[in-house]
């Protein structure tokens, strides 16, 4: 039977109050605050996060896949799960797959992957799920959503034993994006939320119910996924289930975030779960899908692990609906043109991608980019391959008012970092305050997306301070 | 390993006024250059039997011909260099060995940048490869500034002090880029272009060209400048690593390629104590901490000691080692491929006692110095009027 060996969220570090982008229009504002990914961020490079988090403390390289759910893959044509699979340095002899289309994208990579441990045909495989969806400005699913990743790692091992999927299939026309629809499109939500939502979300919750035999009493907790809290409360109804056990919904802090929503909300709920528990899962869109999740044993507390909670108390808000528009790209300013090669990106991707280092194995010196020669001791062709680690330490830095040959007001910070456990590197910080930086300030390396030279993705990494939980 | 001391001479020497020229192109800058140059030695372009040319940006793909076709220098050899900021001076080191071999008598060492028909705000610095793309110029040398002031406690003012200098000589001087003085305010108040660097710690994008006439000294000593043509007395020049950045050896307290070119070039020229053999120097200071960190580098003070010898007046003209007395990059302007050219007419002329600016007084022996790259390239040319 598969198991939940680990999980992990992220959630980016930026928040928004609704009211400040109600104020920007002059319209209603829905309570509470939404998460925003920063401007270099998108669904890979959160799945990554996501991804990381959830492989906290364990080797990459032991899983045989990775499963990418989203509805806002950066990509229409190229597999995402590949990139995010270099990323992570999972290594090349896996399987990957990404899973698009319907919000309802991350339960069905949940459920491909316990069918594919249950079969035999993988001993584990990491299912990330990521979105980062734009409502139109001025609506208010600009508000309502929000962006983030969660991920589970499917194992033949693990504490939690997760099974009896039903899902319903419900043709609808609900919410939709056509390729050329940059906003999300509705025609009457009232109707998708009865006939399509509710109605798909009931059936195959109580399909569960009834073959497992269960009576919503033997239920610890019940992650049902919605896009309002009264259309949650709605099913739990139907379902017989008390409100106090449903997982929260994260709309008062996070915002629909799409897809990861069913990954983000389990991880919530399995750092309290406790051995006995059962958990009921319903996810919806396009239909719906409900599995049950055993507790056969408590998860062990992984440090280093930030899950949903660590990520939820880490946090900075953004001050204004401006920063919103801008980190979406709401407004076209002049592009600049940086320089871009497919071909360097694809050759160098242990450095690139895998963030590998070479060490000398004559003198020791830790170097990067790998050469082929040792520039501290000239040593040729003795570098051994190794991981760098992802915190560091500034030994210098700057300001810098220049990027690609454009001035900009705010400066990008940029570290000189020196690594754990050996290593120098050179990167651009994001998400901080370039006030905050001085020498010896700790700092973390992240995945993000640098630019779109030569018309891709050119993903590479960043470094940011340390986040601290807010107080 | 051989010496280059006394093997060559320059007999000649021109330069552009440097700036924003955007009336003119790289073609007109080249030719005004050259043919000072050739005046000045009282040759033709007839006599040229071969030229060397430096440039970094604006002509990458004319090669040879970014001197041979303005000039019409059609039969011989033109070669294209290209090393970072030390182009120029790299073009004359090359141009040195031709003659010294006894290939040549009478060569052209010259360099152009037309920096202000490429656009843009600082040079274009992006290689394409996320690893290689570093930052901004300046972003590179304020690591260095950064690094400078948590150890030795320097200061932005310290960095203003350089500038302060370098625009009081540059004020003097007919060609240089910018005209006028600046106050420690004006430079302390200025916009930040990657902190702690502000638009008066770094050079202005400018256009130019100079040139230089070179031939042997048995030959200098029958020319127009027969006594006081100026006597290579030592060319070098000095790599290092290309992505200091990357280098957990790398202190950012100065600039390996400098200290080792300096070391070298004091070997061959003969120099024991710089700061009192020196009567002046052209240092690089695409930014002003550069030049502070070069200072020390180049030996004319200890480490940790620059921004007390500028803030002394060590620095200035008429102090121990007038540096840049011409106003330097930081005011002279800086147009890549010309620089390290420009500063051999300069310290001729010094040696001359014609300077088009500042006049060192009874300066015997002087130097040139290019840093390139974030420290990738240095290259040293120690030049001294004939006995």
């Amino acid at each position: 039977m598969a198991k939940i060996a680990s999980f992990g969220a992220y959630i980016p570090l930026f928040r928004l109050s609704r009211q400040e982008m109600a104020s920007a229009w002059g319209v209603p504002a829905v309570p509470g605050e939404r998460s925003v990914a920063n401007a270099d961020e998108d669904s890979l490079t959160m799945a990554v996060a996501a991804g990381a988090d959830c492989l906290t403390g364990l080797d990459p390289t032991t899983i045989d896949g990775l499963y990418f759910a989203t509805t806002t893959s950066p990509y229409d044509e190229k597999q995402c799960a590949g990139v995010i699979a270099a990323a992570l340095d999972m290594g090349r002899d896996i399987n990957t797959a990404d899973f698009t289309g319907s919000l309802r994208a991350a339960s069905t990579a949940l459920r491909a992957a316990v069918d594919a441990v249950d079969s035999g045909s993988a001993g584990s495989i990491l299912v990330v799920a990521a979105d980062c969806r734009l409502g139109e400005p001025e609506s208010m699913w600009e508000q309502l959503l929000g962006d983030g990743a969660g991920a589970i790692l499917i194992s033949k091992r693990g504490p939690a034993t997760l099974r009896g999927f039903e899902s319903t299939s419900g043709e609808q026309l609900g919410f939709w994006r056509r390729s050329e629809d940059r906003y999300i499109r509705s025609f009457e939500p009232k109707v998708e939320t009865k006939y399509g939502y509710l109605k798909s979300a009931v059936e195959a919750g109580k399909a569960l119910l009834d073959h497992e035999n269960l009576a919503p009493g033997d239920l610890a907790n019940a992650i049902i996924t919605a896009g309002d809290p009264g259309s949650q409360g709605k099913v739990a109804r139907s379902l017989g289930l008390d409100a106090a056990k449903l997982q929260d919904m994260l709309f008062m802090s996070v915002g629909n975030p799409g897809s990861p929503l069913v990954l983000m909300m389990l991880a919530g709920a399995l750092e309290q779960a406790k051995a006995g528990d059962k958990l009921l899962v319903v996810n919806h869109g396009d239909g719906a899908d409900a599995f049950l999740v055993d507790l056969d044993d408590d998860f062990a507390p992984v440090i280093g692990r930030k899950g949903l909670t660590g990520h939820l108390l880490q946090k900075r808000n953004l001050p204004n609906y401006t920063s919103y528009a801008r980190f979406r790209k709401l407004m076209k300013v002049t592009d600049v043109d940086p320089r871009g090669s497919a071909v360097t990106y694809w050759r160098d991707i242990k450095v690139v991608l895998n963030f590998h280092a070479g060490r000398c194995t004559s003198c020791g010196a830790v170097l990067y980019p790998i050469p082929r020669v040792c520039g501290e001791c000239g040593t040729k062709d003795e570098i051994e391959e190794i991981k760098l680690a992802k915190t560091g330490t500034v030994f210098t830095f700057t300001l810098d008012h220049l990027e690609d040959g454009k001035y900009v007001n705010v400066p990008v910070p940029r570290l000189v970092l020196d690594l754990e456990g050996g290593g120098r590197l050179f990167l651009s910080m994001t998400d901080g305050d370039p006030e905050e930086v001085e020498i010896g300030m700790s700092a973390e390396v992240v995945f993000r997306r640098l630019h779109e030279a030569s018309s891709f993705h050119n993903y590479y990494w960043k470094c940011r301070p340390v986040p601290q939980a807010a107080s | 390993m051989g010496s280059m001391k006394d093997k060559t001479a320059i007999i000649g020497v021109g330069c552009t006024k440097f700036g924003e020229q955007w009336e003119k192109d790289a073609e007109d800058l080249i030719v005004e250059a050259a043919y000072e140059a050739m005046d000045d030695a009282g040759i033709t372009p007839d006599d040229i039997e071969a030229t060397w040319v430096g440039n970094l940006y604006d002509f990458t793909g004319l090669s040879g011909s970014v001197a041979a076709e303005p000039l019409k220098l059609f039969g011989r050899p033109t070669t294209r260099v290209e090393n970072f900021c030390a182009s120029g001076m790299d073009a004359f080191r090359n141009a040195c060995f031709a003659v010294a071999s006894g290939a040549y008598d009478v060569v052209l060492a010259c360099g152009v940048e037309k920096l202000m028909d490429v656009g843009g705000s600082g040079l274009p610095v992006d290689m394409g490869h996320p690893v290689f793309r570093g930052s901004s110029a300046p972003g590179m040398f304020a690591l260095a500034a950064t690094r400078s002031f948590h150890e030795h406690g320097w200061d932005r003012e310290d960095l203003a002090r350089v500038a302060v200098k370098n625009h009081k000589n540059g004020a003097q001087h007919s060609k240089a880029h910018f005209q006028r003085e600046i106050t420690l305010e004006t430079a302390l108040n200025a916009p930040m272009i990657a902190w702690p660097l502000g638009r008066f710690d770094a050079c202005a994008m400018s256009d130019g060209a100079a040139a230089v006439v070179i031939t042997r000294p048995e030959i200098a000593k029958k020319s127009k400048h027969k006594h006081d043509h100026a006597l290579t007395k030592a060319s070098v020049l000095s790599m290092d690593v290309f992505l200091p950045m990357y280098r957990e050896a790398y202190d950012w307290l100065g600039f390996p390629a400098t200290e080792n070119a300096a070391r070298q070039a004091y070997a061959e020229a003969g120099i024991k104590n710089p700061a009192e053999e020196i009567d002046l120097a052209e240092v690089h200071d695409c930014f002003t901490i550069t030049e502070l960190l070069n200072i020390q580098d180049l030996g004319f003070c200890e480490r940790g000691e620059a921004a007390k010898f500028v803030r002394e007046g060590y620095a200035d003209v008429g102090g121990k080692v007038a540096i840049n007395a011409s106003g330097g990059l930081k005011c002279f302007g800086h147009p890549i491929g010309a620089t390290g050219c420009r500063m051999l007419c300069e310290i001729t002329k010094q040696l001359q006692g014609r300077a088009d600016g500042a006049q060192v007084e009874n300066a015997r022996l002087g130097m040139a110095h290019n840093l390139g790259g974030p420290g990738s390239v240095c290259a040293v040319t120690i030049l001294g009027l004939p006995e």
